[in-house]
């Protein structure tokens, strides 16, 4: 037996590592291209738009190296897949190689969107990998103005972890509040409104026409006309999965690799999906879901480690997503769905609190900000499956 | 099985007491990982072990 996981990030390293803490005797090989890594493998994402952007003396973790895969007996292979061969069961790399596998982990997980108009240039940057957030800490180092395009959770952190160190930033979103779809509109406002006190000036509800300057940035001119002088550009438009490789190979793909509960990829034989690249239909969302978020990294990789060693898993976990700003961490259990109700039933929005939201009968979601203990009866209610009545007579 | 939680690492996501919520209890006031059951009972041992692998912070070392 033969296992092949493509992608040397969090989601396939967790995938090697644990199946041979659950005891696989597979050969087991570990394909990565993660950009700017000597070996292919890439660094603990989290502290990239936090601590490391923060501080200079911060370095980056790489997940693992080829000295400790070695020790359990997986086999690092520093190349990109290309394509998928599923008749030959092979995965063919650039450069013309290819690897053969009985059982393919698809672990390539996303890259930041990017637009013509916003064509990476210098003083343009993404965020993605540790070379990424390096070069962004270099380039706001001398104390310039910063433009953020995109207020979702990353752009949200990456602008306040700056405005923390001094720079003026400013952030641009097409929707009316920032982090509007991780956190639901009242929520977001609240943070926006963090947002705006810490001095970051915001542009809701706008677009960027285009970035000025040839050499390097100069400014970002919105679509109604206004110019925000810029030295520094960070793009958060969000990520798009990366399954280019597999087009033609017969798989389901439709914004990431469809998958069934186990994680098992839609129309193949023993071809499985683990971390952002992975779609499915989460039983306790109730709808399909892609989920770009470090736990379920981890969580994916250990069902898919415990269904290709003899214990059938389904993925079923609440999902978590956490974000460090304004002195406290933001923690998220579940879904925020648009359509739901929100009660505040601990502290105050404009202090620490715990919300809930509900929708359909049912509780949906616990957010806590600077309230880890506060939160943890709810988040037992969220686990158990609590009704949204049962939910608020608990609080 | 034993688990050891490091403090300085633990920042409080709590994530180990959602998967082990006998193994792994939360400090009222700052939301740290305390081990209430060591050593590891082998019922709950494979609940300790994915509460240490959720770990955002790989705080938790487990010592089979």
């Amino acid at each position: 037996m033969r296992i092949v996981v493509v992608g040397a990030s969090l989601a396939g390293v967790r995938t090697v590592e644990g199946l041979r803490r659950r005891g696989s005797d597979a050969d087991v090989v570990l394909v990565g291209a993660e950009p700017g890594s000597a070996e292919g493998v890439a660094a603990d994402r989290p502290p990239l738009s936090k601590a490391f952007l923060a501080d200079p003396a911060v370095e980056a973790r790489p997940l693992t190296d080829r000295e400790r895969l070695g020790s359990l007996g997986v086999e690092l292979l520093n190349g990109r897949a290309v394509d998928l061969d599923l008749d030959r069961r092979r995965v063919g790399l650039h450069g013309g190689e290819s690897v053969a596998f009985d059982q393919l982990v698809v672990a390539t997980g996303s890259s930041p969107r990017s637009v013509p108009e916003l064509e990476p240039r210098p003083g343009v940057h993404l965020l993605r990998t540790a070379a990424d957030a390096a070069a962004i800490r270099a380039a706001t180092a001398e104390g310039n103005r910063v433009v953020v395009v995109g207020g979702g959770f990353i752009g949200a952190e990456v602008a306040w972890t700056l405005r923390q160190l001094g720079r003026e930033v400013a952030v641009v979103e097409p929707l009316p509040t920032l982090m509007v779809r991780g956190l639901g509109p009242q929520l977001g406002a609240e943070f926006t409104r963090r947002h705006a006190e810490a001095g970051v000036e915001l542009h809701l509800g706008a677009a960027v026409a285009e970035i000025e300057g040839a050499e390097r940035v100069e400014a970002v001119r919105l679509t109604d006309g206004t110019r925000l002088p810029a030295d520094v550009v960070v793009l958060g438009l969000g990520t798009v999965p990366e399954t280019g490789w597999l087009a033609g190979a017969g798989l389901d793909l439709r914004d990431g690799v469809v998958c069934d509960g186990r994680l098992a990829a839609a129309g193949a034989e023993g071809v499985w999906a683990v971390g952002d690249v992975a779609r499915w239909r989460h039983p306790r969302v109730g709808e399909d879901v892609r989920v770009e978020h470090w736990t379920n990294a981890v969580e994916t990789a250990g069902v898919v480690a415990a269904n290709l060693t003899g214990t059938p898993t389904v993925h079923d976990a609440v999902p978590y997503v956490w974000t460090d700003q304004h002195g406290a961490r933001l923690q998220v259990f579940g879904r925020v769905r648009p359509q739901d109700e929100l009660r505040v039933v601990v502290g105050e929005l404009g202090g620490s609190f715990v919300a809930l939201t509900g929708g359909d009968g049912l509780l949906r979601s616990v957010i806590g900000f600077g309230a880890v203990k506060a939160l943890m009866p709810f988040r037992k209610l969220l686990v158990a499956g609590a009704g949204w009545d049962e939910a608020l007579a608990a609080a | 099985m034993r688990v050891t939680v490091d403090l300085g690492a633990c920042q409080g996501h709590g994530v180990c007491h959602m998967s082990a919520p006998d193994v792994f209890e939360l400090d009222e006031t700052d939301g740290h990982s305390i081990v209430v059951q060591d050593p590891v009972p082998a019922e709950l041992e494979a609940d300790a072990q994915l509460g240490a692998d959720s770990c955002p912070e790989r705080a938790i070392t487990v010592l089979a």
